[in-house]
């Protein structure tokens, strides 16, 4: 792929975080750096374990590859390789990986000169990753407490967690969570679709551009959030939606051990009508 | 910034008022939880998430609740048959004078220690006598306590029960449940909430069916409706509803909370029908859950006649059993210690049966629960929802 005409000036030198000039170059369309080498070092490393955990495993059937976190007996100590150390070791290397990547991006946007939003974003995903498989079970003092890797077995431990606190939708954050990620997709269709639109009239007529979208929503709801700050409510919506799918499994177990519905009996319990 | 403009200045004035509203609020939201360490048990294979937890704060006070008291001295057993010497011995005629006095004595210990003997014996009557309500119910519980320790050994295996199993040094225990009268409503399908949208305490607070118990526990079939989940992945003939499912939810939440344990003690929530992915324990419960309907059915309900009205519930029916009246919020009773072993004289199967429990004809039942207004509608096995 060659590269565009106007790219070639924003190939700049600098703006690295470690390793100065060492890595500071492009292969193809990609920029390299130490934390591009560190992301392919761990990727490559926790995709060969997940491979070998398979093979000693009792089957080759995607679905069904499991490799399970320790048994809690082994607390917050290492394990033995067959018996959660697998999953262990993997779970260094997607941790490297992920974080990698986003000190990648916020390498690329320091060259550019850009804000450093892409990697702020991307860090709530991590966030919600390093949640489930090291703040959770740290403070519940087991890595055993983390989701198993595998298609169908990490679908069976979020049906059971979500089945030890006996109704899960009763979580206040998991409820905050899910309204994030529904008011997420709803604003994402109702901004892809008024792109769509404007840019797509009948046939013969001109491209509409900004002032014709911001009509659309004056006349239909009073207000028009523009082109900017939808990008900016999306922003916000969807950080949000991981933010508290975070926030909903850290608190069950560490902050919560009965009932989820039973939590709200602060809410029957305040003065103004107990 | 320049000086403020009136408008502006109420925005400012609002945005501070709103702040410190939600600074109070998520303070106040801290002591709504638990903090950590928090005690967790594996009960499946690792990484499945069968795990039970546990704050030690609410460990420690269920240990305090259930301890066992100290057992009384065993029955000389050089003594002569207790019908030699009492009368109207209906039940205990199988044990020596000094077996049935030391059921007595611990009778009174575990059941009236503040009242005494003259809670079930009349005072200035003979022994004998059965003019006291209570005393026909001790008797009948008597008999209940003996069915359940030599005919219900498949949920109580030989732990056993005894009275103070449910009593706890009270005469009506804790745990007992009447059937709920549900709120008034409007007559007519949207007036109907079906006991839903409102916290339900049988069920854990939750808005499910408010009184799942009168349907499920009182008789009925061998599963009385409470399995809906389908046996085969398309639909093939299963006519149960997600409406039915919930009163099956309502259900389990009261039996989790019953046994301070959650769903996944006896399921693997990938399949909650399939026996060969359930842990042992749920078949423990399934025994539970027909002794209770036996026990409910055989010894509670007949005792309708014999309680006087202010022991009655809200529709007039009598006090029922369920599975916290024994357990008491723990996964065993009293930490599964059995006081049985110190009490073989409740392990007996003699005089279960055949004793009247009223000499009185029977009265004539109350109008049916389910017939009620507003009360738990029994979810119609294999029919699809109202």
């Amino acid at each position: 792929m060659a590269m565009l005409n106007f790219e070639k000036k924003y190939r700049v030198r600098g703006g690295t975080l470690i390793g100065g000039d060492l890595f500071d170059f492009w292969v193809g369309p990609f920029y390299v750096g130490f934390f591009g080498v560190t992301t392919i070092f761990f990727s490559f490393l926790g995709t060969a374990l997940i491979l070998y955990g398979a093979a000693i495993g009792p089957t080759w059937n995607v679905w069904q590859i499991n490799i399970a976190p320790p048994d809690l007996k082994y607390g917050l100590g290492a394990a033995p390789l067959k018996e959660g150390g697998l999953w262990q070791l993997i779970t260094i290397c997607a941790l490297g990986a992920f974080i990698s990547w986003a000190i990648r991006q916020v390498e690329i946007s320091r060259k550019l000169g850009m804000g450093l939003h892409v990697p702020v974003a991307f860090s709530f995903a991590i966030f919600a990753y390093i949640s489930l498989v090291v703040i959770r079970p740290v403070l519940l003092g087991g890595w055993g407490h983390a989701f198993p890797y595998g298609i169908l077995s990490h679908l069976d431990w979020v049906s059971n967690v979500g089945y030890q606190y006996l109704h899960f939708h009763y979580n206040p954050a998991h409820m905050l969570a899910v309204s994030f990620f529904f008011t997420t997709t709803f604003a994402l269709s109702l901004h892809g679709s008024l792109v769509l639109a404007a840019a797509n009239p009948p046939h013969g007529e001109r491209v509409k551009t900004a002032e014709h979208e911001n009509t659309f929503f004056r006349d239909t709801i009073g207000w028009s959030i523009g082109t900017l700050g939808i990008h900016r409510l999306g922003l916000f919506l969807a950080l949000n939606a991981g933010f508290w799918s975070a926030v909903c499994i850290i608190i069950s177990g560490p902050f919560w051990t009965r009932g989820w519905p039973e939590w709200w009996s602060w809410w029957l319990d305040l003065p103004i009508w107990r | 910034m320049g000086k403020m403009t009136h408008r502006e200045a109420f925005w400012d004035l609002i945005l501070r008022i709103g702040l410190v509203a939600a600074a109070v609020f998520g303070v106040g939201m801290l002591f709504t939880i638990e903090y950590p360490p928090v005690e967790t048990i594996q009960r499946g294979f690792r990484g499945v998430g069968l795990v039970q937890n546990y704050h030690p704060d609410t460990v420690e006070a269920q240990l305090a609740a259930n301890q066992v008291p100290e057992a009384i001295e065993p029955a000389d057993p050089d003594s002569g048959p207790a019908t030699e010497v009492y009368q109207n011995v209906q039940v205990l005629g199988d044990l020596t004078d000094a077996q049935f006095i030391r059921v007595m004595t611990a009778m009174t210990e575990w059941v009236s220690p503040e009242q005494g003997c003259t809670y079930c014996h009349a005072e200035g009557e003979e022994l004998s006598s059965d003019s006291l309500y209570t005393k026909v119910v001790a008797r009948r519980m008597l008999q209940m306590t003996r069915d359940i320790n030599t005919n219900w050994q498949p949920h109580v295996a030989q732990t056993g029960v005894t009275c103070y199993t449910c009593h706890r040094g009270q005469p009506v225990p804790a745990n007992i449940w009447f059937t709920d009268p549900g709120r008034p409503h409007t007559a007519g399908l949207l007036g109907n909430p079906a006991g839903q949208n409102g916290p339900a305490p049988a069920a854990g607070l939750a808005s499910l069916p408010s009184d799942p118990l009168t349907p499920f526990l009182m008789g009925g079939g061998k599963d009385a409706g409470i399995r809906v989940n389908s046996d085969t992945a398309l639909p093939s003939g299963n006519r149960q509803s997600i409406k039915q499912a919930e009163w099956t939810y309502s259900l389990m939440v009261n039996m989790s909370d019953s046994l301070g344990v959650n769903c996944t003690y006896c399921h693997n929530s990938r399949s909650f029908r399939d026996w060969e992915q359930s842990s042992p324990t749920r078949a423990s419960a399934w025994h539970g859950i027909q002794m209770v309907r036996d026990l409910n059915a055989s010894y509670l309900e007949p005792l309708q006649s014999v309680f006087p009205p202010h022991r009655l519930g809200a529709l007039g029916d009598v006090a029922k059993v369920n599975c916290s009246t024994c357990h008491a919020g723990v996964f065993k009773p009293l930490f599964g210690v059995s006081m049985l072993k110190d009490y073989p004289e409740l392990a007996k199967a003699g005089g279960v049966t055949g004793v009247p429990v009223d000499p009185a004809p029977a009265a004539v039942p109350e109008p049916g629960p389910a017939q009620t207004p507003g009360a738990a509608q029994p979810p119609g096995s294999g029919q699809p929802a109202q």
